[in-house]
């Protein structure tokens, strides 16, 4: 019995190390204790880490320059940042966290809709404000009146994007390929439908996947053999590389063109170049927009982050602090409901993707840009006003 | 009808590519009545280290794509020794149920090491072997990589043949799984027929790590979860322990996937298939080759 609990004790003194090393501490370690807590949720590793590292970089952008300026209400801003590995069932249980533990004032995130619509309604319960930096899909908002967002939303994408390839992309006859596994590919897919339809289209292969697949080549064939002049895929850059590229192997030389979801650098190299020649994106911003606020953006941003350009979801990541530094100074408390208020009253704030007035659905409605890869780069296309 | 042919040749590569990974889950399991479940993940690790190796040959070329694969198996051949020494070779003998939970415990562990070390974002990995696609006047087309995947599972198929019925130590490994302790009384070294046999089927592992890397360029540490399972079940229809019931049984999985997503089905691509074990499990346990024995005591 002893013996064996001796040989066992290096072991456990290696675990307990190990999981010493692996806890983080949470955000500016400067920050004084009297520090506005705010918490975030973000997919900063696995499979959408594109996402939440854009996103979270363009947070702490934010707060950095908040903090620089004296903070707000006369006090620094302290952000706990948490990952949820870009997995379902992770981020509920991190905004209980962050309400319980962290005593946050706020909670910004997340990008996937899916991932909001797991920590909504925990903020909601608890009455904690929460801003969605860049999830699309209507039901975020609808979990309660706590719940906010900075974007414009699916309905809104969808249709834009029925235009798009009805008059730019000249097509009649369209394929859908959706990811059934999250909410965001599913409902953009049917907004895009209801207005393909009614501007008198045709939808004439529907696929699904499921986030994650590999092989896409049995409903790339299908698709294929329908004859269409374009095909919509609205998913998630890790997937839609693949079928982008799987479309190309397969002799498919028709557009490809999705949402939001493809932002990432990511998709050029999953994909490659080449394949994605003649693939357009709908977004919410691109940085060679000339808005001064957006220059003002992109500048700080590539000074901090190493030359880096900052995509949508970092301008976006970086509107949603602003939005709510700016709910707080206007409440002058950091109370749950009179935060919601504050936050709800949003008009006419400027920011990097341009002016946010939140609606009485606590959505924002902003014009969104269409992207399009040319000679292995992401270039500006158009914008579409809503 | 090219639509009919285009679904048959996805439906073959994409069951080429399981009937490899089958191959070394049914080696082991043929020896030595075990499943290894790290199986999968030592897949995985076969995947990281062509991503790595990768950077040392011009991308594209035959050779060099060549000895990245070979390389990969030589580190997971290494690899799975050093398993197979640390974390079975100390239960041996104790019952079957105790190896499988270890094995389940390496699994995870190999992914978590995997997710710490390699970091939990995908990857794009890179193109290792010269990249054709064949495109035929019906519209019909097969890649490179497809025919690669063909080829690379037919010659393994045929060397193991080769060697676990031709070689001495092929008939040390035959003479092992039909009786340990007899094996060991006629001069056979046991441990090093066990490790021999762990090299091979991480060797294989590794081939296929590669190889699913070239066809699905984005790899990442929880890559091997699902193709492993499937391949579970390909090892499992084929007949588990029988080489060529791997081969079958991956090629059939391969299509009735496809067929199932062709005929409109796609969201219950998955189901179908762990469909498959079950129904096989309850009609014909042995698999399509496999043959009923008593069980050994």
């Amino acid at each position: 019995m002893n013996t064996v609990s001796l040989r066992l004790l290096p072991l456990f003194v290696a675990g307990v190390a190990l999981l010493a090393g692996c806890s983080k501490s949470g955000g500016g370690a400067d920050a004084p204790a009297d520090a506005i807590v705010i918490g975030e949720f973000a997919s900063l590793t696995g499979k959408e880490a594109a996402f939440g590292q854009s996103s979270h970089k363009g947070t702490e952008l934010a707060i950095e320059e908040l903090n620089k300026a004296g903070g707000v209400l006369g006090k620094q801003l302290r952000l706990v940042a948490e990952d949820n590995r870009s997995t379902p069932g992770e981020s509920a249980t991190i905004a209980k966290k962050l309400i319980t533990r962290d005593k946050v004032v706020a909670i910004l995130g997340e990008v996937a809709s899916g991932r909001s619509l797991e920590a909504g309604p925990i903020a909601q319960a608890a009455q904690i404000p929460m801003i969605s930096p860049s999830s699309t899909n209507p039901k975020v908002t609808e979990t309660g009146d706590y719940i906010f967002r900075v974007c414009f939303i699916d309905p809104f994408q969808g249709g834009l994007l029925a235009g798009f390839a009805k008059n730019t992309l000249k097509s009649s006859k369209v394929a859908i390929f959706s990811d059934v596994s999250a909410p965001y590919s599913m409902g953009l897919a049917q907004f895009f439908r209801e207005a393909y339809l009614a501007g008198g289209g045709q939808v004439v292969s529907e696929q699904k996947y499921t986030g994650g697949d590999k092989d896409f080549k049995a409903q790339l064939t299908a698709i294929k053999a329908a004859g269409v002049d374009a095909i919509m895929v609205p998913g998630y850059y890790t997937d839609v590389g693949l079928i982008v590229a799987q479309a190309r192997q397969l002799g498919i030389t028709v557009p490809l063109f999705g949402g939001d979801g493809w932002e990432a650098p990511e998709l050029l190299q999953i994909a490659g170049p080449q394949a994605l020649e003649g693939t357009y994106y709908s977004t919410h911003f691109s940085p060679e927009s000339t808005d001064p606020l957006a220059q003002k953006f992109v500048a700080a941003y590539k000074a901090k982050y190493n030359g880096e350009t900052p995509d949508a979801m970092a301008a976006l990541g970086y509107d949603s602090a602003m939005v709510l530094a700016d709910a707080i100074r206007r409440a002058g408390t950091t109370e749950g409901p009179k935060l919601r208020e504050a936050i709800a009253a949003t008009k006419d704030f400027p920011g990097a993707t341009g002016i946010t007035t939140l609606d009485a659905k606590r959505d924002a409605s902003k014009p969104a840009v269409i992207i399009t890869v040319k000679e292995g780069k992401f270039h500006y296309l158009e914008t579409i006003s809503p | 009808m090219t639509e009919l042919l285009q679904q048959l040749i996805n439906g073959l590569a994409l069951g080429a590519i399981y009937a490899l990974i089958a191959l070394g889950y049914t080696m082991v399991y043929g020896v030595l009545r075990f499943i290894n479940f790290a199986h999968s993940d030592v897949f995985m690790v076969g995947a990281f280290s062509g991503y790595f190796l990768g950077k040392y040959v011009p991308q594209g070329s035959m050779w060099g794509g060549t000895l990245v694969l070979l390389g990969a198996m030589a580190i997971c051949a290494v690899l799975g020794v050093v398993i197979e020494k640390l974390a079975y070779r100390p239960l041996r003998g104790r019952s079957t149920l105790t190896a499988l939970i270890t094995a389940i415990g390496v699994s995870l562990l190999l992914q978590n090491l995997g997710q710490r070390i390699f970091g939990a974002n995908p990857r794009s990995f890179p193109a290792l072997f010269p990249q054709h696609h064949f495109q035929f006047k019906s519209g019909l087309v097969i890649s490179s990589s497809q025919i690669m995947v063909f080829v690379v599972a037919l010659l393994l198929l045929f060397a193991l043949r080769h060697i676990v019925l031709k070689t001495r130590t092929g008939t040390a490994m035959r003479a092992l799984s039909f009786n340990p302790v007899a094996a060991s009384l006629v001069g056979i070294n046991n441990d090093r027929v066990i490790s021999f046999t762990f090299a091979l089927g991480s060797a294989l592992a590794a081939a296929g790590g590669i190889l699913y890397a070239s066809n699905y360029p984005s790899i990442d540490p929880l890559m091997g979860t699902l193709p492993g399972l499937k391949a579970f079940v390909a090892a499992v229809l084929g007949g588990i322990g029988n080489i060529a019931g791997a081969a079958v049984g991956g090629l059939v999985l391969g299509l009735v996937e496809t067929a199932v997503v062709a005929l409109g089905g796609s969201t219950y691509r998955d189901a179908v298939a762990f469909a498959v074990l079950i129904l096989i499990l309850l009609l014909r346990p042995n698999g399509l080759l496999g043959r009923s024995q008593a069980e050994k005591v």
